[in-house]
Order: C-alpha cells, then structure tokens, then sequence
C-alpha cells in the first residue's frame, strides 16, 4: 500500500474552499488513492455548522483535506443504516466493491460535560487489516482542528510523510490604501490580521515554534524588522538601524535572526537575537546582500547577492565566512529557499522577461522551473516539502498559488476582494 | 592654528545651524565670543536640534523656479549610478545642505515592481546610497543624511507600462515634513 501511494505521491496540502480565501485547483495530478470515507456516526445530531465554517462537519472538512491534497480522491459514501462506527466489523469485501482501498470510520458524540469525544479508525481494504485509530476528547471550537488532525494521520499513515493539515500560513493582503498581515488555517480558513496598517507590510517569517512571526513593516517611512507573538498584539523591533532593515530569517533554533541591514551602506547580512541585542555582521560584499535563508541543519546561509554583476544565490557558513556561489544560469535569480530536507532549493529566476519559481537539486545541480507563470515571487515551502506556495500576479491581482514540488500538481487562492502576496508556511505543530 | 581654525569653523556652523524664518533667510548672526566650557583641548561640536516639528519647506525648496524644488533622480532598469544629467541637481542640495547645518535630508530609493521585494529593497538602498555618497563628496554631513529604501511598495506611478516603471526607478532627496 505505501509503495503504491509513494508512486502516486504528488504531494500537497488541502485548501478547502472555505475561508475567505478560495482555492482553485489549476494543474490535476496523475494517479489517485481511493479513500472511503464513511460519515462519521452521530455527526448528523450534532447543529448544524457545529465545526465551525460554512456549515462542513468533522467528515466533510477530512475529505476535503484529502481530496484537495491531489494524493487522495475522497469517494462518495452514501449513509449507511445502521451508520458504521470504528468499533464496526468492517466487510472488506463490500467496501472493495466499492473500489475503496483504504477505508475510515469513525464517531462524533456529546459527554454529559458538554464536550465531544471524536473517535476513528483507518483501514487497509487491500490488506484488509485495521491500520490505527485515535479518540480525541474536546471542546466545541476544537472539531475543525481535529478534522484537521484526523486528515494528518491518515496522510501520514498512508503516505509516509507529515501531513500538514493542521498547519498555518501567513501573508499580506492589500485592499485598497490598507495592508492587513494575516494569519490562516493551512485550508485558509479562520483568518485572523495580526496587524492592520496604511503603509507596506512584507516578508514575514515563522518562528520555529510556530509562536512568532517576524516581518518588515514601513509604518515609519522606512523598512524596519520587528517580531510579534502570533496571540500577542504588541510589535517589538528587532532592528532599527540607520538605512533599511529587512529581509528576517529565523535560525533552525529559533535563538536568531539573520537580517539584512544597510546601516554600514549597501544591504549587507547580520545575524540578530530576536530582541534587538548582539547585532553582527556576517556578509562583507561591496555590493548588495539579502534575503539570507538558513539551511535546516542550521550551517549555512542562503542569500541574494550582486557581488558577481547579476543577481545571484550564494552560500556562505552561518558563522561567516567565504561566499560559493549556487545558481549560473541566467541573470537573476532570487528569493533562495531550502527545503526541509535541505536537498533542494527553492527560488525565483528571471526566464526571458518572465519571474518563475524553479527548484534547484543541491546535488545533482538540476534546476526545474516549476511554472508558467510571469510575476512569481516569494516562494515557501510546505513543512513536509511537498508543496511551495507563492505570490503570484493574475488579471492585475496578486494571488496566492501553490505548486508541487515537482512541478504537477497547481492551485490557486483568491481572495474575493484585494491583493494577495508575501506567503509564508508556517512549520509542523505538535 | 588649526584648534583656532576648528572654533571659527564650529561657530560658523553653528550660526548657520540658527532657525529659519519663513522666506527662507536666516536671521543675523550673533557671534558668541564667550567660547565653550571645557572647550580647550577637546573638539566642540556644534549642537543641531531635533526637529519632529515637520514644518512645510519654505523658500527656496519650494520655488519651482529654483532646482532645489527638483528632487527626483531616475534610473535605468537595474542601475543605480547617477546619470550626469542630475549632477547638478546634487550639487544643488549639497549646496543648501552646506548652508544649513542644522537641516537633514531623508533620501528614498525606489524600485520598479519588478522582481523580488526584498531585492528591490536592497537596490533601493543602493540608489539612495549612490544619492547620499555624492551629496557628502559636495559637503553634506553624514549626520545630515539619512539612505533608506522603499523598494517596490510605494510605487509613485500606478501600472505595468515601461512609463510607469521609468518614473519608479527613482531616489527621492526629501527634506523635514516632506516624509
């Protein structure tokens, strides 16, 4: 069954049409699991919209989440009387009738207490053998969360790598002269503005936790760095120097930011405590230094530099130290990103007049581009690497747009009102 | 010689570092014989204000028929030497500069939309930085001037014609309440 799945693997993540955000798949994958998914007993007493948004149960929100991953096709499962839970026996031959090869049950209950006990079992139909289950006990507001939870193990269960169903993402929305950093379920439900503001807000960054977000805002006429606690309504700078302040990138460990400041003139990288304190400069280039991205093992920095003429990525020790440069083909190429299993690197690169996400495999040094687009900026990638979501431009509107990170599998969210730009995925959370 | 050379030069300064009135001339200066405390053999330095006030620039600054009314200084796509023709432009400001101690200058590099924000941020920077080294080459303090960078987000032109992205590629010489 894993081998299976792995072949078919074409990554990604679920963007239910749900939020304000709605998600549009562009580009289909190839071969898909078929899940059955039975609706989960006891749901159908619960009130309407008990989880939350437009009215989608625990069942909906999970098929969704399968679904819209592009590895999975949710089928259809009629309601069964009586209706199936996932203390069941479970008739392997019918549900392979029903050309399921893997099947889910569950239960949804209310306690006496008032709160709800969330039950589930997973089901190898080929094998026909029980794979797992779980029984969550929670509050009301918590059954969207645990659709979410419920599509993570299965992914995981039958895929072999993280779901991130239960992730955030973060990005800026534009609406007329108002910029909003937001905050949103992966599905790009629940979003939330963690700061409102008339002038530009751009490149935020996750803390490792996923407690925190750093990003640059120009609420006094120039960019400075500052990080605020994503459940906290307070800004606390981070660099405010002479020049311009920006570009944050979080240290695996969280203990550090590199920075890019210009307070000894040209944009050169500094690493920084998230508090302000012990400023040093890491890059000494005569010309422009930025964007750094930190390798996940923490040893090397990534970064944007124009020391060799153009536009491009380099590395450099994140202690500091001699520069190697990474990309030669074409004259611009930016934004560098590495992937979680720090094997290949995301980034941006002009393709005869045209800004494109390509992926660049460190070892072998091939170099995909991975869409067709024209304006592509800011690429991030899901916390499995299976997906890099970017800002993208279409009809005059930025959008968000999420590519598999080989290339297949496209969606697009749109918001219905404003521009869309500066994503950010934010990392696993336990 | 030269400390006394050091004094007349900080008390020219000073004087010049005086408030403005509103046509733009300074008042008389009053010389001040009375010197520093504990001026000898330590360097004074001339005290400017902090000015948050953000008076309107008056004078000079905003006669369109005077070139310090100019303060825009364009770039080619990915370029950020100043071209000839806004070198006396330059010279202009880092005139007035010279003249009025006690004024700063904020000088704002700008990008077209093109490309990467954060890049653009730093090519930005690097206009602006072109902008500042010059005006001190012509005697404009350090501590006058202050280079910052845009970037792409505060474009002056709406649009994505190659006009629009002429008038964005731009360092802008502003001075107190102008920004």
């Amino acid at each position: 069954m894993r081998r299976l799945l792995a072949a078919a693997l074409l990554s990604l993540a679920a963007w239910p049409a749900l939020g304000q955000l709605s998600i549009e798949i562009t580009g289909a994958g190839g071969q898909r699991i078929p899940v059955a998914i039975a609706p989960f007993a006891g749901e159908g007493a619960l009130p309407v919209g008990t989880a939350g948004v437009a009215g989608m149960g625990i069942t909906a929100i999970l098929r969704a989440d399968l679904e819209r991953s592009g590895l999975f096709r949710a089928l259809e499962v009629p309601p069964l009387v009586p209706p199936p839970t996932e203390s069941s026996n479970v008739n392997y031959a019918e549900w392979k009738s029903r050309l399921a090869d893997a099947l889910v049950l569950g239960s949804v209950a209310v306690r006496a207490d008032g709160r709800y006990e969330v039950r589930f079992r997973l089901y190898d139909v080929v094998k026909q053998a029980p794979i797992g289950g779980v029984a969550y006990t929670i509050s009301r507001d918590q059954l969207r969360a645990t659709a979410h939870r419920i599509a993570d193990y299965v992914y995981e269960k039958l895929s072999g790598e993280k779901g991130v169903f239960s992730t955030k993402i973060a990005y800026v929305v534009k609406r007329g002269t108002r910029f909003e950093l937001q905050v949103a379920d992966a599905d790009g439900a629940n979003e939330q503005a963690m700061l409102v503001s008339y002038e530009p807000i751009i490149s935020p960054a996750w803390s490792p936790s996923g407690k925190r977000i750093a990003y640059v805002s120009f609420q006094n006429k120039k960019p400075i760095v500052y990080v605020q606690d994503v459940e906290v309504p307070k800004q606390n700078v981070v660099a405010n120097f002479k020049g311009s302040n920006s570009a944050p990138a979080w240290a695996p460990d969280g203990s550090r930011l590199a920075v890019a400041l210009s307070r000894d003139g040209n944009s050169q990288i500094y690493l920084i405590s998230p508090d302000g304190s012990n400023p040093r400069r890491l890059s000494n280039s005569g010309g422009i230094d930025t964007e750094p991205n930190f390798s996940p093992d923490g040893l090397w920095l990534y970064f944007t530099s124009d020391r060799g003429g153009s536009p491009q990525i380099y590395r450099m020790p994140a202690v500091g130290g001699e520069a190697q440069r990474i990309t030669f083909e074409g004259s611009y190429n930016v934004s560098p990103r590495v992937s979680p299993d720090g094997k290949s690197l995301a980034y941006i690169m002009r393709n005869g007049g045209k800004f494109q996400a390509a992926l660049l495999d460190l070892s072998t040094r091939q170099v995909q581009v991975l869409t067709d687009s024209e304006l592509d900026e800011s690429p991030s990638f899901a916390p499995n690497g299976r997906q890099i979501l970017l800002a993208t431009v279409i009809n005059g509107r930025g959008v968000l747009s999420a590519v598999s990170s080989d290339g297949r599998v496209k969606q697009r969210l749109t918001l219905s009102a404003g521009d869309v730009r500066e994503p950010a995925w934010g990392p696993l959370v336990q | 010689m030269r400390f006394l050379c050091t004094v007349l030069v900080v008390s020219l300064l000073a004087a010049c570092a005086a408030p403005q009135t509103t046509d733009g001339q300074p008042p008389a200066a009053v010389e001040d014989r009375g010197g520093k405390p504990g001026a000898s053999g330590v360097q004074a330095k001339p005290i400017t204000s902090v000015d948050l006030t953000g008076r309107p620039v008056a004078g000079a600054l905003k006669d369109p028929n005077s070139i310090l009314s100019k303060r825009s200084v364009f770039y080619e796509f990915d370029k950020y030497d100043v071209k000839d023709e806004y070198k006396p432009l330059i010279e202009a400001h880092a005139t007035y500069l010279r003249e009025n101690g006690a004024t700063r200058m904020l000088i704002q590099g700008n990008t077209d939309e093109r490309g990467s924000r954060e890049y653009n941020i730093a090519l930005g920077q690097r206009r602006s930085e072109s902008v500042k080294r010059m005006l001190m080459l012509l005697g404009g303090r350090e501590d006058q001037i202050e280079a910052v960078s845009l970037g792409e987000e505060k474009p002056r032109a709406a649009g994505t014609s190659e006009d629009a992205w002429t008038q964005n590629r731009r360092s802008d010489m502003l001075y107190p309440g102008e920004y």
